[in-house]
């Protein structure tokens, strides 16, 4: 009963958002104001019925209700409860209903922080994101439909895929689809403006909190998903130029280069056509995203969907909607004429160049995705594009974004003057000489961890230079004083890159400096890696809710102070069929004991792998400060004045006219 | 095909990646082995490669390929060697050779196309701001004269 209310309100969702689409675009267009109100009440209700339709299919999933096609497939009653709850969205069909959850969700934030926008913007806006909401609602109904009822319910279910069990993976898609998702504001945003015909500063601003949050969102999802890869799959890997990995990271690439446009729209009124162009591409990209995991068209571990007649209705969804959305942009965008001048060397230059080399690295991901795809397809050759291309062909473009960035995130607008980079020769040289003590430390290995450890620092001290450069001049005791009150905004920009230069390290350092050690260990015996030491105490059967393990307990030495002992497993779930490692992990600020248990050898004994991770949780320490940049550069009280509140600034001061 | 794939996984013990049994006594010889199976693909794996695959056919390629190794050939003849029996597929780096070679041009080329655009854009914004037009002088006019812009 309640599985066919959420079904039933899934429909009506599906109806109202035809009338969000149609009706306020109309008023729009003919000045009517009674129908462009529409759009508000719409945009509400649809987030309500698909909440009640979500909130159905999660009773199902909590309740074990076996005669729902979707929960004997994805669960079972020996399930913990987490992941009764996050099995809702670990398959195909629900993972929709949670696309179009956000998707309303977002459509409605626009509908009731949006007051100051201008009545045919914010309708147009809303019918746009309707458009999107009636393709993804006919995808679900018509070939994913959730609430499909299983004729003679079994007596349990087939259990969630065990790698989907795990708390980092389990949150890991809620936060890349309100990034995807997200990204679709952007999208409906410069849709609107080029029917509308009118991209301002105003524009910009309202465009770049939904980026913003959309990029957020992406970085929190990706450096989980990454984390999840780190200590689940068993070796440590953190990135694999997997298809559907490069699936989040093309649209984070490219929102993080809308974000840095936008801003030139709402600072300088230059920039415009681009911007709107990038925004078509970003949620584009989240498209191809989209089509890439549901269709399974590239193979990966995460494409459980291999149904043909999905892919091609993705297909279509993508390229109605970014074809569509180029063509306009084709007609209209001649209309955008640019206002701002700037000289050559100007912080515009700066972001036009930072742009160019993320959309470029962006572009070198898609071509290697869908390169073995062409190959086969168009020349019958068929091959695989694995992780030396990506190094090879990724890596150059972010070393020279990291170069350029700390310069020019400090040049003033309009037209810079060599002089203001003074404060920056000293953050130059300290690089330079942490490039070369690195070097001269390490045994003359790689160039990759003294470049990454340069790189690092000046990404990271550029970062606080540049926060230190807005507070003026001065006393330093004033100056301090000033930094605390600086807006969330230049907080945000120094976090975020200052992030970005920790995640460059981490990654440097990981793949440079990485030691291994391999060995069959009986019980009391000892493994040396480095100036690490592991003993093999024990090793025990246990029995988990729906798996059963084989656990060691061994004790690690850093050169022979004691630091604790670590517990890997190795488990099956019997259910469905199959084996996930849990890596015994020691973690400090700068490096990771790692070690995972193998097979029980026929000659006595177990396998035993140890390998020392230096500074690996620095990755996800920047991406998490990146994406902190993002939240204190969100909370700008600017864009809350400019684009959110409908009351007016209560502060005292001037007034507003 | 994924017949093949979802039997492969059924079948696969949680094993590790390289089993120290495999391992040579020879550290060079040891060392090359890692690196050159980096850039091998484990053919019924997803995206794996044969160092850090616990498939039974990534074993058996680690071994087969320590047996060429010790049989003395170079690195280039081990490659190709592998290629001939499990064709292109098995490399995940791709070959320079043939259509590949949009592949590996691709990157470089759009950025120096990309670089052209934007400085063609970038030297096109340079100047002036341009003078007013009658239309804003007035605006600006009454702005000026402390009218409220409606």
């Amino acid at each position: 009963m309640i599985a066919e209310l959420g079904h039933f309100a899934l429909i009506t969702a599906f109806a109202v958002a035809i009338v969000q689409m149609i009706v306020p675009m109309i008023g729009a267009w003919k000045g009517w104001s009674g129908w462009m109100a529409v759009a508000s009440p719409a945009a509400s209700a649809q987030v309500a019925l698909v909440g009640v339709a979500f909130a159905a299919l999660t009773y199902a999933f909590v309740t074990s209700d076996f005669s729902l096609r979707l929960v004997v497939l994805n669960s079972h009653t020996d399930k913990p409860m987490l992941y009764k709850v996050t099995g809702v969205w670990g398959n195909h069909e629900g993972s929709l209903l949670l696309w179009v959850l956000i998707l309303a969700l977002f459509g409605a934030t626009a509908a009731w922080f949006g007051g100051q926008l201008p009545a045919t913007l914010k309708a147009r806006v809303l019918a746009v994101q309707a458009s999107i909401g009636v393709a993804f609602y006919a995808f679900i109904l018509f070939t994913s439909n959730p609430f499909i009822r299983m004729p003679v319910p079994p007596f349990n279910g087939e259990d969630l895929n065990p790698l989907l069990q795990d708390p980092g993976l389990a949150f890991h898609p809620p936060f890349l689809y309100l990034g995807y998702v997200g990204l679709s504001m952007s999208f409906s945003f410069a849709v609107a403006a080029l029917i509308e015909g009118r991209v301002d500063a105003a524009w910009g601003r309202w465009v770049r909190p939904w980026t913003l949050a959309a990029w957020l969102f992406l970085t929190v999802g990706i450096a989980l998903g990454s984390w999840w890869a780190y200590y689940e799959l068993g070796w440590g890997g953190f990135w694999f130029w997997d298809p559907v990995e490069n699936a989040s990271f093309m649209p984070w690439l490219i929102a993080a280069a809308l974000l840095h446009s936008a801003i030139v729209v709402e600072k300088r009124e230059a920039l415009k056509a681009w911007t709107i162009l990038l925004a078509i591409l970003a949620f584009g990209f989240s498209l191809v995203g989209t089509f890439i995991v549901r269709s399974g068209v590239l193979t990966s571990v995460h494409a459980f969907a291999n149904d043909p007649e999905r892919g091609v209705f993705i297909l279509a969804i993508l390229g109605f909607f970014t074809g569509g959305a180029l063509l306009l942009y084709a007609v209209r965008a001649p209309v955008m004429q640019a206002k701002g001048v700037f000289g050559v060397v100007s912080r515009e230059s700066a972001l036009v160049a930072n742009n160019l080399l993320l959309v470029v690295s962006a572009f070198v991901v898609f071509t290697g995705t869908v390169w073995p795809l062409v190959a086969e397809l168009a020349f019958g050759r068929t091959l695989s594009v694995g992780p030396p291309f990506f190094n090879m062909a990724f890596t150059p473009f972010v070393i020279v974004l990291a170069a350029i960035l700390p310069v020019g995130s400090i040049l003033p607008w309009k037209r810079g003057r060599g002089r203001v980079l003074r404060v920056l020769w000293p953050v130059a040289v300290l690089a330079l000489a942490v490039m070369g003590l690195v070097w001269a430390m390490q045994t003359g290995r790689s160039l990759g961890g003294p470049l990454g450890a340069g790189l690092g620092v000046w990404l990271a001290v550029g970062a606080v230079v540049d926060l230190a450069t807005r507070t003026g001049r001065g006393r330093w005791s004033d100056r301090l004083g000033r930094v605390t009150r600086l807006p969330g905004a230049d907080w945000g920009k120094a976090l975020a890159h200052g992030g970005l230069g920790i995640t460059v390290f981490g990654v440097a350092a990981l793949i440079a400096w990485q030691q291994e050690g391999i060995a069959v260990l009986d019980i009391g015996d000892r493994l040396t890696v480095g100036k690490y030491e592991v003993v093999l105490n024990d090793v025990t059967q246990l029995r988990g809710p729906n798996y059963v393990a084989t656990r060691a307990d061994l004790t690690a030495w850093e050169n022979g102070r004691l630091l604790g002992d670590l517990f890997p497993e190795k488990r099956v779930y019997p259910v469905a069929q199959m084996p996930t490692t849990e890596a015994g992990i020691d973690s400090s600020l700068t490096r990771d004991v790692y070690a995972v248990i193998g097979d029980a050898q026929t000659g006595g004994g177990w396998a035993i792998r140890v390998y020392i991770k230096p500074f690996a949780n620095w990755i996800w320490g920047g991406a998490i400060i990146m994406a902190l940049g993002g939240l204190l550069s969100l909370t700008d009280r600017r864009y809350r004045v400019a684009a959110g509140a409908r009351k007016a600034p209560a502060t005292g001061g001037v007034p507003a006219e | 095909m994924r017949g093949l794939v979802l039997a492969a996984l059924i079948a696969a013990t949680p094993a590790l990646a390289v089993e120290p049994g495999e391992q040579l006594d020879d550290p060079v010889l040891e060392a090359r082995a890692r690196e050159l199976s980096k850039g091998l693909r484990c053919l019924v794996c997803r995206n794996e490669n044969i160092d850090e695959s616990g498939a039974d056919l990534a074993a058996e390629l680690r071994i087969l390929l320590r047996e060429r190794l010790v049989a003395g050939d170079t690195d280039t003849e081990i490659i190709d060697y592998m290629v001939a029996r499990y064709g292109e597929y098995v490399l995940l780096k791709p070959t320079m050779t043939g259509v590949n070679m949009i592949l590996w041009i691709a990157p470089l080329t759009l950025f120096l196309l990309g670089g052209a655009v934007a400085g063609v854009a970038i030297t096109r914004h340079r100047g002036t701001p341009a003078a007013l037009n009658p239309e804003e002088e007035a605006r600006l006019q009454a702005l000026m004269d402390g009218d409220r812009l409606t």
